[in-house]
């Protein structure tokens, strides 16, 4: 038991800090808080950290990542958030990216993974459909073999940033006898093939991200499928398991928590500011609380992984515990917020509505209702932990 | 003892369920929330001919003469629609300070414009620095000539958008905190000095920040008595506060019945959702919260009417509670929807929203309970 950092961590940890000072500048920063620029902005910082050779700390060497220890990875995590710096986006780097690397064949490995690691390449997730949420494995979209080609029918939904990207990675249904599990492929799918039609689905965050994407025969090389015909789904499932270490999002939830503490600093009734109300103190200090447990929660489950477990049932610990956090400190921002909480985006500056941060407060907060329901719902991780930890 | 409606009273509860139903779907809504007004002119003024207008005023007036069950009854239905119409601010606000003022001129010259429909009013009352504090007033009118000299700046005056009239609060003695000093005066929207700035909110009000800049107004303009207004002001909010949980209480039973339908229709692993213990357990609470929401606010109605002591207390209790309900509600009703619960185009996500505004508008769960504590435990 000892948590203390070794000089070669703290020296990295100087190395990371310089790069973030450096890199993450206040220009591009403009461009991400910017709708306009947002795609163009992001794949420029994720181009910084590629150039830096730090774009994919989990993946293997041997592809590309870092080779860090789980102290390293810990540390520039921590470094990230602490400075507001947003995680790349998940989908090529930390979803099919592993997917392909492990299940893969030369080929494509070679095609799409240095695609995948420049950012040159933007993927989206195509899992969900309208009648298989959580219940993915009765997804219906169907893909039949003609010749070297499937032809793909049906629809995605959800799909996360289907707006952006160059290609999807889709779970479909190759077979519809015997088990459902059984019958499902996984096809890497060019977004610019005929037949495509992205549709836009709006949210109560007054954001666009999500998206419904339908096929209509649309024609698919064999040489995009992942592995073996009807096995995608023990793919999909391996990749789960192994789905991103930082899942709990500890380190952002420590980040946005010391903003309520800043602005509870601020935000006064009465002549008192809201960091002296009892009242209020006792709801920063529950979640506290429960923040600093599932720190060390997730360094315990971090060390199992780094000396060769695999991140079971307990990852699904990680995603409910620290859901329940993130929107617990959501909800506080917009207790805060108080009646600003409801002021939408418009032309005004925050001298002329008379307070800073009450529209942005509601966007987090409206958007982050979904986290208990994608990445499987909250509801079905208390199952998994019910069957699969408990015995029950 | 009973719980029963009288006859008249089922029959305007019906007559706007009626309305709501037949007027006011979720489309229709939409197109006024994204309208430049964010209310519909039309609408209002078949509220007027349907006389819902007139509910809390007296007969003399040309009022219904009703009772704090009336108003609650027309407040739920408007709450199940998300009506968007400016029913709070002009009937309940700035109707209900006229009517209790006292000042019988402004009675006569303004009452029956509201019940016409000619008439939209606003309360403005908060400040920039103000959060929750009623009596947190820093703008100040001072004598001048036969009348009054009124300056400082209003935020967040629901239906400011839209009101021809206002009702001000402003210092006329005292520090910023102050009970005493408070006025209150009724000011035309095109006086000189005043200026509007509006913008949208996420329930689709559209509200506005007023500044005054040397305002002048006769002193026929006073409501009630020069700097004693802060009594008017709390009677008319604890109203307000139970108007506004009438109208939550519409809409946590919209959503209540909204997800269990959903829970009983949405099929997963072959089987509906509702059939999963797991949530048959939670929508069980929300039931539950929903039911002893819908109790304290009769007992808060009731304590109003027979204006027992107890009544401030209660509607504090009643406020925390509605807070409370609402946030379990609403999370869990787009906790059950899935993806749907986040799209846009589904209500749900709408209905949650009001009530969000609802339980910041006069105080959220923590200052109703602060203050229902600093009552009961002193
Ligand atoms: C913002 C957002 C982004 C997303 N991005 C993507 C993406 O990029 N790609 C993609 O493929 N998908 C994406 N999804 C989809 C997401 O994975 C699904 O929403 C999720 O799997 C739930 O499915 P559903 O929405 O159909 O809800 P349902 O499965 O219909 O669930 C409805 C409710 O029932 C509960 N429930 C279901 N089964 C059980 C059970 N057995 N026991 C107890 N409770 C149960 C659920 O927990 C939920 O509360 C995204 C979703 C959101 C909200």
């Amino acid at each position: 038991m000892d948590i203390s950092f070794s000089p070669e961590d703290l020296a990295f940890r100087d190395e990371v800090r310089a790069f973030f000072d450096q890199a993450y500048d206040a220009d591009l920063q403009a461009r991400l808080a910017d709708k306009a620029s947002f795609k163009e902005a992001v794949i420029d910082w994720q181009k910084r950290l590629y150039a830096q050779g730090w774009i994919a700390p989990n993946w293997p060497v041997e592809y590309g990542g870092t080779g860090w220890s789980s102290t390293q990875k810990y540390i520039f995590e921590t470094e990230r958030s602490s400075r507001g710096i947003r995680d790349v986006v998940p989908f090529g780097l930390q979803m099919v990216g592993p997917v392909i690397y492990a299940f893969g064949n030369d080929e494509q490995k070679e095609r799409f993974l240095p695609r995948i690691l420049s950012s040159d390449d933007w993927w989206c997730q195509g899992y969900s459909e309208p009648g298989a949420g959580s219940d993915l494995a009765s997804l219906k979209t169907k893909a039949v073999l003609e010749g070297d080609e499937y032809v793909v029918n049906g629809a995605k939904i959800w799909t996360t940033y289907a707006q952006y990207a160059d290609w999807i990675f889709c779970l479909v249904r190759s077979n519809s006898e015997g088990k459902k599990q059984e019958g499902i492929s996984f096809l890497l799918i060019d977004m610019k093939s005929p037949g495509i039609k992205v549709n836009p689905i709006h949210t109560i965050d007054n954001h666009h991200s999500l998206n419904e994407v339908e096929f209509n025969d649309v024609r698919v090389p064999v040489a995009n499928r992942i592995g073996e015909e009807n096995k995608g789904w023990t793919y999909a499932k391996a990749l789960l398991a192994h789905e991103r270490t930082t899942i709990a999002g500890v380190a952002d939830s420590k980040r946005a928590f010391d903003e309520v503490c800043r602005r509870a600093a601020l935000e006064v009734n009465a002549g008192k500011r809201l960091i002296d109300d009892p009242l209020f103190r006792k709801r920063l200090s529950d979640i506290e609380i429960e923040l600093m447990a599932l720190e060390f929660t997730e360094l315990r489950v971090l060390a199992t992984v780094a000396s060769g477990g695999a991140p079971g049932a307990e990852s699904s610990l990680l995603k409910i515990k620290g859901t329940e956090l993130q929107q617990a400190i959501q909800s506080l921002n917009m207790e805060l917020a108080g009646y600003y909480q409801g002021v939408l985006d418009n032309n005004l500056s925050a001298e002329q509505l008379g307070h800073e941060f009450g529209s942005d407060a509601r966007q987090s907060f409206m958007y982050g209702r979904a986290a208990t329901v994608y990445g499987g719902s909250n509801e079905i991780q208390k199952n998994i932990i019910a069957k699969a930890v408990l015995g029950l | 003892m009973n719980f029963d409606f009288t006859e008249e009273q089922s029959m305007l509860r019906d007559s706007v369920a009626r309305y709501v139903q037949d007027n006011y779907d979720f489309e229709a809504r939409r197109a006024i929330a994204e309208s430049t007004e964010g209310m519909s002119r039309e609408h209002w003024q078949n509220f007027a001919e349907l006389g819902w207008l007139s509910v809390p005023f007296a007969e003399e007036h040309g009022g219904f003469g009703g009772s704090t069950v009336d108003t609650m009854l027309v407040m739920e239905e408007l709450g199940k629609g998300l009506v968007l119409e400016p029913y709070l601010a002009t009937v309940v606000l700035f109707g209900g300070l006229l009517q209790r003022s006292g000042n019988s001129a402004l009675q006569a010259e303004f009452i029956p414009k509201i019940i016409d429909g000619t008439c939209l009013g606003a309360f403005a009352y908060l400040e920039r620095q103000s959060r929750f504090e009623l009596n947190d007033v820093q703008s100040h009118a001072t004598a001048s000539g036969d009348g009054y000299s009124i300056s400082g700046e209003k935020v967040l005056v629901f239906n400011g958008a839209n009101a021809d009239h206002l009702i001000v609060s402003a210092r006329t003695a005292g520090e910023q905190f102050d009970q005493q000093g408070i006025s209150l005066f009724l000011v035309p929207i095109d006086a000189e000095g005043v200026t509007v700035t509006s913008y949208g909110m996420m329930d689709g009000q559209r509200v506005a920040n007023i500044s005054f800049d040397k305002v002048a107004v006769p002193s026929t303009s006073l409501l009630g008595l020069e700097g004693e207004a802060m009594a008017l002001i709390e009677a008319v909010v604890q109203h307000a506060n139970v108007a506004l949980a009438s109208e939550a209480i519409g809409i946590m039973g919209q959503l209540n019945a909204k997800t269990l339908d959903y829970a009983k229709t949405r099929k997963q692993f072959g089987v509906t959702i509702g059939s999963f213990q797991a949530l048959q357990h939670r929508m069980v609470d929300t039931f539950m919260a929903y039911e002893q929401s819908k109790s304290l606010l009769y007992r808060a109605v009731c304590e109003l009417e027979d204006q027992a002591d107890s009544a401030a207390a209660t509607v504090h209790a009643l406020m925390v509670m509605i807070d409370r309900s609402g946030k379990l509600i609403f999370s869990e009703a787009i906790q059950l929807h899935g993806g749907m619960g986040l799209t846009d185009e589904l209500d749900i996500g709408h209905y949650a929203k009001r009530l969000m505004m609802i339980n910041t508008t006069f105080g959220n769960g923590d200052f109703h309970q602060a203050a229902f504590n600093a009552l009961r435990y002193a």
